[in-house]
């Protein structure tokens, strides 16, 4: 079997520390020169349940959690001794060995906790004959006694690593000095002790080693393992926002933590409120009254968000949103992760509204489009989006540490100082004309801030005069609608005059495009590398700008191409209407792979995908994803 | 130096200053009650020495949402219901500012009750007017929270089955430190129960008694009204939550009943504002979050420095 790659499995129960342990070796295999990419599957409960993290490490740049696995280390999962034969979730224990199994590769690898598994429970899956039949490599060995031994039952996690270690030939060095950083004293030295004796087992214990070793890499510069989510925290911090107001919901969660735990030595203020009405009007307050705000949520949440938003639409006041989709309609599936909300974000809220909507593929863009979205939502007091998934959330690649090595940006946009005030226009009463519509640049009106002199005015979500007083003036509405939609246009031209958010892999010629979104694109990127590795000509695009939408960069793209299939993890096919519609035109060009069980693309879906599609789309595919034809085929 | 000069201004403030010489004229109907409020906030922000560039007075959707349209300061007109999520940021981000938030029974004790529970609950220095006219005024008469049981309306043709909502008991239980209760018709107790709230350090919450003329002609016009504090016949600590409600439900219950009996109802110098217990644990900064992005000497912390953690 080809060493290229390891992709390591740590299966257990949730609760079991499957997290911390995976995100050390994660960070182990880093720091070792390798590229990662973790994927996280679980169960949208607390304490038990089946769930595994995948870490895929190479000595090349991965993209995506790559196709099956290669090394499974299952875990007992403790939380699911149910001593009640019939209870609503069965007995589990066997779960983290059997559940895996049919994505383990030829050739691959497990190790399972013979502490917590009796013979009996293995047998009834038929281990011996499965294994010979894809030349898997088994290895019962007693973690959990291993580790009481030395310490306690939980440190099993660190037997296993250090049977991992042993039997793909990995240096310890790393792992242990990862252990050094987290713990002291008696917990850290038993947790080395299991180590040691775990790693020395293995080499006294099994003859026979498998054919996996650790691949080797090196990096030229410093790295740092970072999810979706701390790019798009650190995102905001660098862009000078401070204040962020939301209410909990998986998996937006994620930055509204990191935020709220670094916030207070910055100065800033985060704040977790009754409701998401509440959390969005108060981003729409603070920034009114001159912070530099966020808020966001889930589907769900998000919906409760729409009033507010509109609200800031209307009132000009610069806000940035999150939106971190999961599996829905309504509650939906929590900790799965779909591409469902794009419509709904794209165009919730009532009116005429114009709002930004960027849709980061990965850690890098998220970062990047993070100060982006407070940019263009401060300068063009606009409210942006982010939209993005329980997949980018809380993934985990290495992002080399100069990428973050910029210079903060804490502008407020158009916003006037009290000196630049005293030159602005006034109306007879002396109230600033906040929303003139004479004097503006792009569609936008410099606004004042509460507490300034001379800068009164009322904001207000009614339509209004330039001071803020509600107006049902017809002349007045017209200029002020034209003027907050003339902003999406000029934003468009300030994006195509910037560097792309748009990203491509293959050749410029291709005679087959692949087009997809959001964190969909590992997976597309690395099928497309594939295939042109085999000698197909694809070339394919991953969208970040939703809207206003780059219809000259999409229109070059088809235009540039014989057919193209448009991939995202939705059912309707969301995205790709979304092309029609912005583009008027290519409804029989485009097709669409589609998937929407909650798990996220792998590259060879799409590889699949690819193949069915061009020898007519007649065939079946065999995962779980779905052929949508071109229109009129 | 601040960043907002309008802020500590300690010039006098003439009363004049918030009626600007051209500003629209109220299009509330001939003897309503919100013109009293707005009279008696013109009277008191100078007093409590307010001028009208430190005042955000951020108001719901309904006729009493207007109240900022005639109000010449800086303000914030939402939508119905959420003036106080937006009021509680703007204090968050800039201390410095006199925070008003103003909605009606609808506004606020309906659509917003959730917020109104738990920006008392969190004791959010700020003034909060609730202009209790037992109605849907803008919407045209429609049974608000506050409407009487048997209250009949084009939505409740029969007459309501529902029991009022108790604001002043609500505002306590949910943790308000200043309750109180004034009424149109009285205009120096409104006026000092405002300056009241506003100098009072946390959630001051006050139920207005607005009369309706045009939907609620049935309705008294709050007179005669008692002053609890000024009559001999109630006698009770303002201080002591367990008296404080019991005089709440004897008011609530009176209401119905014809006699109208306003004044303070509940007065907690003690209880520390919300912003007071976020900077206490660490979680506000000392300096208003706003004044930074005018400081060009303000150091941005930058995520770089967190990145340790991740190598
Ligand atoms: C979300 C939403 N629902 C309903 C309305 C319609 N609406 C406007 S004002 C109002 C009632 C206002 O009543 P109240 O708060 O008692 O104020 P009043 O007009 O009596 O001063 C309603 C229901 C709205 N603007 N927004
Ligand atoms: S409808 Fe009622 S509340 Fe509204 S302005 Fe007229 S009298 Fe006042």
């Amino acid at each position: 079997m080809s060493n290229d790659e390891l992709i390591w499995r740590i299966a257990g129960g949730s609760g079991d520390g499957i997290d911390s342990t995976s995100q050390n070796f994660a960070k182990a295999l880093m720091r070792s020169g390798l590229h990662v990419f973790t994927h996280r599957h679980y169960p949208s409960r607390i304490r038990g349940g089946h769930t595994y993290v995948e870490i895929r490490a190479a000595g090349h740049e991965v993209q995506s959690r790559g196709d099956g696995y290669n090394f499974l280390l299952a875990l007992g999962d403790s939380f699911a001794r149910n001593p009640q034969e019939d209870a609503y979730y069965g007995n589990e224990e066997l779960k983290p060995l059997s559940e895996n199994l049919d994505e383990l590769r030829e050739g691959g690898v497990i190790v399972y906790d013979e502490g917590l598994l009796t013979e009996d429970d293995v047998a009834e899956l038929d281990l011996e004959a499965r294994a010979e039949e894809n030349d898997w490599y088994v290895y019962p060995v007693d973690l959990r006694g291993l580790a009481k031994e030395h310490g306690r039952e939980v440190m099993r996690n660190t037997a296993g690593v250090g049977v991992t270690a042993a039997l793909i030939d990995m240096d310890l060095a790393h792992i242990e000095d990862l252990m050094e950083d987290a713990m002291s004293g008696d917990v850290l030295e038993a947790n080395l002790a299991i180590l040691h004796e775990a790693h020395d087992m293995v080499e006294a214990e099994f003859d026979e080693v498998p054919e996996l070793t650790v691949p080797t890499g090196e990096h030229d510069a410093a790295q740092a393992l970072l999810s979706g989510s701390n790019a798009i925290a650190y995102g905001a911090i660098d862009a000078g926002c401070r204040f962020i107001s939301g209410y909990p919901m998986t998996p937006w969660t994620d930055v509204f933590t990191i935020l709220s735990q670094n916030f207070p030595d910055m100065g800033g203020v985060a704040e977790q409120v009754e409701d998401e009405i509440a959390a969005a009007a108060l981003a729409v307050g603070a920034s009114h009254a001159g912070a530099k705000a966020m808020s966001g949520s889930s589907g769900g949440g998000f919906a409760l968000m729409s009033e507010p938003l509109g609200l800031a639409e209307m009132t000009e006041t610069p806000i940035v949103l999150l939106e971190s989709m999961r599996a829905g309609p309504s509650t939906g599936m929590p900790t799965k992760p779909e591409q469902g909300d794009l419509e709904f974000v794209l165009y919730t809220s009532q009116g005429d509204s114009a709002r930004v909507v960027f849709a980061p593929g990965n850690v890098e863009e998220a970062y990047e489009q993070t100060r982006l979205a407070f940019e263009i939502a401060y300068d063009y007091q606009i409210p942006t989006i982010l939209i993005y998934d329980q997949k980018l959330s809380g993934e985990n690649t290495n992002v080399s540490v100069d990428f973050f090595d910029r210079e903060p940006n804490p502008d407020l946009g158009s916003t006037l100082t009290e000196a630049e005030l005293k030159e602005a226009a006034h109306d007879a009463s002396g109230k600033f004309e906040r929303f003139g519509y004479d004097d503006n640049e792009k569609g936008v009106s410099p606004r004042s801030i509460p507490g300034q002199a001379g800068g009164r005015y009322l904001a207000t979500g009614n339509e209004h005069s330039p001071v803020g007083h509600i107006s049902e003036d017809p002349d007045n509405r017209v200029f002020q609608m034209d003027r907050r939609l003339e902003k999406l246009e000029h934003i468009r031209d300030d994006l195509d005059e910037g560097e792309t958010n748009q990203t491509y892999v293959g050749p410029d010629d291709a005679e087959y495009g692949i087009i997809t979104w959001g964190s969909s694109q590992g997976a597309v990127f690395e099928a497309v590398s594939r295939l042109n590795d085999d000698d197909h000509s694809v070339r394919a695009v991953s969208v970040s700008d939703m809207m206003p939408f780059p219809e000259t960069e999409l229109t070059e793209f088809i235009e540039g191409v014989d057919e193209a299939m448009v991939v995202e993890m939705n059912a309707t096919a969301q995205f790709r209407g979304l092309i029609q519609k912005e583009l008027g035109r290519y409804g029989e060009k485009l097709t669409s792979l589609l998937k929407y069980n909650g798990n996220p693309f792998e590259p060879a879906e799409i590889v699949e995908g690819y193949e069915i599609n061009v020898d007519g789309g007649e065939a079946e595919p065999s995962a779980q994803v779905r052929i949508e034809p071109a229109a009129g085929d | 130096m601040s960043a907002f000069n309008a802020i500590g201004d300690e010039r006098e403030v003439d009363s004049n200053e918030y009626t600007a010489g051209v500003e629209p004229q109220p299009t509330w109907c001939p003897g309503c009650g919100d013109f009293s409020v707005l009279k008696a906030l013109k009277q008191a922000l100078p007093e409590v020495g307010r001028n009208p560039e430190e005042v955000l007075c951020v108001t719901g959707i309904g006729c009493s949402g207007k109240l900022n349209s005639y109000l010449d300061s800086y303000g914030f007109h939402t939508i119905h219901g959420r003036s106080l999520p937006v009021a509680r940021a703007a204090k968050l981000a800039n201390p410095g500012l006199e925070v008003i938030a103003a909605g009606g029974d609808g506004d606020g004790y309906g659509i917003g009750g959730n917020h109104f529970i738990h920006s008392a609950r969190e004791n959010h220095d700020m003034t909060y007017i609730v202009f209790n006219n037992e109605v849907f005024g803008l919407t045209k008469g429609q049974t608000s929270p506050t409407s009487p049981k048997g209250h009949k309306s084009k939505t409740q043709p029969s007459g309501s089955a529902k029991d009022p909502l108790r604001p002043l008991s609500l505002g306590l239980t949910a943790g308000a430190s200043y309750v109180a209760r004034t009424a149109a018709v009285n205009p120096n107790q409104a006026k000092e129960i405002l300056i009241e709230a506003m100098e009072h350090d946390g959630f001051a919450h006050i139920d207005f008694l607005t009369q309706c003329p045009t939907w609620n002609k049935d309705a008294r016009q709050y007179v005669p009204y008692v002053d609890v504090q000024e009559s001999d016949d109630y006698d009770f600590d303002v201080t002591d939550r367990r008296e404080a409600a019991e005089m709440m439900y004897e008011t609530e219950s009176a209401l119905y009943e014809g006699t109208v009996l306003t004044g303070r109802y509940y007065v907690d110098e003690e209880r520390p504002s919300y912003q007071e217990e976020k900077r206490t644990v660490g979680e506000l900064p000392d300096e208003p979050i706003a004044e930074r992005y005018f400081d060009e000497d303000s150091e941005w912390e930058r995520s770089y420095d967190l990145l340790e953690r991740h190598t």
